[in-house]
C-alpha cells in the first residue's frame, strides 16, 4: 500500500528561487560593462572579444532560466503573489541582460572607441548602472524571506527601503548620463558624424540598464503591496 | 443462526486477518501523510517522526478510537433490520473491509489520494443498501458523515488561516522576531493541548475506566494543557539564537517553530490514531460482538479494549515496515514549507481531527490536513501549491465512494455463496 505520498506533489516548487537565481545572472551580466568599456578603451580587441563572448554566454543562461521558470509556472499553481506580476517581473529581469547584449554587439560590431577625454566619466556611469542593477538584486535577494514570513509587515519595510535606495541610484545614474552626453556634445563637431550617432546610442542604452533595474524595482513593489 | 454457531470462530479470525491488514495499511501510507508536513518542513528527522507516531497513534487509537469506532461498528446501518439474519451482518462488515483494502491497494499502485475513511464508508453503505435493503442504512447518520467530510477541511482550513495571520502579527511584525516566537509559541502549545486534553477526556477516557463530567473534564484539560506547557517552555530555552549578524534571524525563529513542529506533530498523529484506526477496527468490531454473542446484533456494549489494542499494533506495524520508506520520499522532496507555515496546518487539522473523533464522526485526517494546508496559503504562507493536486483529491474523493460500494457488493455475495445462509 506504498504509494506516491501525496504532499510531495501538493506543494509546488517555489518559482522564487530561480527569479533570484535569474536576476543573479543578469547583475553579473551588467557587471561585464565594465571591464568591458575599459577593454575597448585601451584597445584591447581581444580581451574585449573574450568579455564579448562572456557577455553572450550570460545573456543566454539568462534566458535559458527565464523559459525554464516559464514552463514550471503553470496555472494550477496557488501562489501568495499573481502569476501575472511574477512572469512580468522576470520579463523585466530579462530586459537588463538584453540589453548589455546589444551595447557589447553595437560596439564589437562598429568597433567604437570612446573620446579618451570621456573615459573617466563614461566608466563613472556604467559603475553607477551596475550599482543600481546591485540595489535591485539586493532587493530581490530578500523576495524569499518576504515570502517565508508570509508578506508581514517588518520585512515588506525592509524591501521598500532597499527601492528607495534603489531609485536614489537610479536618479544619481540619470544625472551622470547628462554628464557623459553633454561631454560628447561638447567634442561632437569634431567626431565622424554617424560615430556620434552610435556613441548617444550606447550612452541611452547605459542609461536604460539603470532604467530596466528601477523597473524591476517597481514591479516588486506591485508584488508585496497586494 | 447456523452460520454464526458453525463458523464463528472461523469468520471472527478472518475478520481479525482483514482487519489487521487494514490497519497495517492505514499504517504504511496513511501515517506518512500525516507527519508529512513536519517531516518535509525539516523541524523533526524520520526516526523521530517514526516514533512519535508508534506513540501517539498508539494512544490515540486506543484512548481516543472509541466513538468513531462505534460509528462505524453501528452508526452506519441499522442492526435492527438485520436482527434474523446477523450472518449477513458478518458478511457485510467482512465484505466491506475486503473492498476498502482492495481499493486502497489499487489507488495506491497509481499513486491516487484516497481517504481510508471514505473506502470504507462507502463500503458498507453499499453492501448494506444493495445486498440488504436501502432501509438498513441510517441515511440521517450518513448524511451528516459526508457532510463533516465538505466541514472538516473547511474547519481546518479556516482555523489554520487564523493561526498564520496570528503568527504574522504577533511574531514576524514584531520587533524582535525571536522573542516574540518564544513568548508566543507556549500560548500555541497550550491552546492545542487544551483541545486535545478535553476531547480525550471528555470522550475517550470511559473504556478505561474514567468517566468524567464536562466540569471535570475541562479542570484536568487544563491540567494537561499546563503540563504540556511547560515540557515545551524548558524544550525552548534550549533553543539558542543563532548568532549571525543578520538584521533579521529567521533562522532562529524557524528553529522555535520547529519545536512547535514537534508537539503538533504528536497531535496529529494521536488525532490520526483517534480516527482512522476505526476503519480498520470499526467493522471487526461488529464482527465480533455478533460472533461473541453467538448471533445477535445490536448490542449496546462498548468496543472490546483487545480490538483497539489489535488496531494499534496494526498501525504501529505497518508503520514500522512501510513508513519509513514513505516519509523518506516526503522528506527529500518538500522543501518549500517551513515550520511556521506547516505548525498551523499542522495545528488547525489535529484540532479539527480531534474534535470529530470526539463527536464520533469519521473524517479523512489527509483531507483536513489540505484543507489547513490551504488556510495557510491563502493567508500567503506558502511559496507555491499545486491546485491540480487538490482537484486531484476532490476527484478521488467522488470517486471512492461508489468503487468502495461495487467491490463490497462484490465481495458480500463472495462470502455469502462461500458461507450461505441461515
Amino acid at each position: 500500500m506504498v504509494g506516491n505520498p501525496l504532499f510531495n506533489q501538493l506543494f509546488g516548487r517555489s518559482p522564487i528561487t530561480p527569479i533570484q537565481k535569474h536576476m543573479n545572472v543578469a547583475y553579473e551580466t551588467v557587471g561585464q560593462l565594465g571591464p568591458y568599456f575599459e577593454a575597448v578603451n585601451s584597445g584591447d580587441w581581444e580581451q574585449a572579444k573574450h568579455l564579448y563572448e562572456l557577455i553572450l554566454e550570460l545573456e543566454s543562461k539568462a534566458d535559458d532560466l527565464k523559459s525554464h521558470i516559464r514552463l514550471n509556472l503553470p496555472r494550477s499553481l496557488f501562489m501568495p503573489v499573481s502569476r501575472s506580476d511574477l512572469l512580468e517581473l522576470l520579463q523585466m529581469q530579462d530586459r537588463i541582460p538584453n540589453r548589455v547584449k546589444d551595447i557589447a554587439g553595437l560596439v564589437m560590431g562598429r568597433k567604437m572607441s570612446f573620446p579618451e577625454q570621456m573615459g573617466d566619466v563614461l566608466l563613472e556611469f556604467i559603475d553607477k548602472s551596475k550599482i543600481t542593477c546591485g540595489f535591485a538584486l539586493k532587493a530581490l535577494n530578500e523576495l524569499d524571506e518576504l515570502f517565508e514570513t508570509g508578506f508581514s509587515g517588518k520585512e515588506v519595510d525592509l524591501i521598500h527601503h532597499l527601492i528607495s535606495e534603489l531609485d536614489e541610484a537610479e536618479h544619481e545614474n540619470d544625472r551622470l548620463q547628462v554628464k557623459v552626453r553633454s561631454q560628447l556634445f561638447e567634442i561632437e563637431k569634431d567626431l565622424y558624424p554617424v560615430e556620434v550617432m552610435f556613441l548617444y546610442r550606447v550612452i541611452e542604452w547605459i542609461g536604460d540598464v539603470a532604467d530596466h533595474s528601477q523597473t524591476v524595482g517597481n514591479r516588486m513593489m506591485y508584488i508585496i503591496s497586494r | 443462526m447456523e452460520v454464526i454457531s458453525n463458523y464463528g470462530t472461523i469468520l471472527l479470525i478472518l475478520a481479525i486477518a482483514f482487519g489487521v491488514f487494514m490497519a497495517w495499511g492505514v499504517g504504511a501510507n496513511d501515517v506518512a501523510n500525516a507527519m508529512g508536513t513536519s517531516v518535509g518542513a525539516k523541524a523533526i528527522t524520520i526516526k523521530q517522526a517514526i516514533v512519535i507516531a508508534m506513540v501517539f497513534e498508539f494512544a490515540g487509537a486506543y484512548l481516543a478510537g472509541g466513538e468513531v469506532t462505534s460509528t462505524i461498528r453501528k452508526g452506519i446501518l441499522d442492526p435492527s433490520i438485520m436482527s434474523d439474519s446477523p450472518e449477513l451482518l458478518v458478511y457485510g462488515m467482512m465484505a466491506a473491509l475486503l473492498a476498502a483494502g482492495t481499493w486502497l491497494l489499487v489507488a495506491s499502485a497509481f499513486g491516487w489520494p484516497v481517504s481510508t475513511t471514505h473506502s470504507i464508508v462507502g463500503a458498507i453503505v453499499g453492501f448494506a443498501a444493495v445486498g440488504i435493503g436501502v432501509e438498513a442504512v441510517q441515511w440521517k447518520a450518513v448524511g451528516s458523515i459526508v457532510s463533516s467530510w465538505v466541514v472538516s477541511p473547511v474547519m481546518a482550513g479556516t482555523l489554520s488561516f487564523v493561526v498564520y495571520m496570528s503568527v504574522k502579527r504577533f511574531i514576524f511584525s514584531a520587533e524582535d522576531p525571536f522573542m516574540a516566537a518564544k513568548r508566543y509559541v507556549p500560548v500555541y502549545m497550550f491552546l492545542m493541548g487544551y483541545v486535545v486534553g478535553m476531547v480525550t477526556l471528555l470522550k475517550g477516557l470511559k473504556h478505561v475506566g474514567l468517566d468524567l463530567s464536562i466540569e471535570e473534564s475541562m479542570f484536568y484539560a487544563l491540567g494537561v494543557a499546563a503540563v504540556i506547557t511547560v515540557i515545551g517552555v524548558v524544550v525552548l530555552s534550549r533553543v539558542k539564537r543563532v548568532t549571525r549578524s543578520e538584521q533579521h534571524d529567521l533562522i532562529s525563529v524557524e528553529k522555535v517553530f520547529g519545536v512547535l513542529m514537534l508537539f503538533t506533530a504528536c497531535a496529529m498523529a494521536f488525532a490520526h490514531g483517534s480516527n482512522d484506526v476505526a476503519n480498520a477496527i470499526g467493522p471487526l468490531a461488529a464482527v465480533n460482538g455478533i460472533v461473541e454473542s453467538g448471533g445477535l446484533v445490536g448490542q449496546k456494549s462498548a468496543t472490546p479494549n483487545w480490538i483497539l489494542l489489535l488496531g494499534g499494533i496494526g498501525i504501529v506495524t505497518g508503520l514500522a515496515m512501510y513508513g519509513y520508506r514513505v516519509m523518506k520520499t516526503i522528506g527529500t522532496h518538500i522543501t518549500e514549507l517551513t515550520p511556521s507555515s506547516g505548525f498551523a496546518a499542522e495545528l488547525a487539522a489535529a484540532t479539527t481531527v480531534v474534535i470529530s473523533s470526539g463527536y464520533s464522526l469519521p473524517v479523512s485526517t489527509t483531507h483536513t490536513l489540505v484543507g489547513g494546508v490551504l488556510g495557510v496559503g491563502l493567508a500567503r504562507g506558502i511559496s507555491a501549491l499545486n491546485l491540480r493536486v487538490v482537484a486531484t483529491i476532490f476527484v478521488s474523493w467522488v470517486v471512492t465512494l461508489p468503487v468502495g460500494a461495487v467491490l463490497a457488493v462484490i465481495f458480500f455475495y463472495l462470502l455469502k455463496a462461500i458461507f450461505g445462509t441461515g
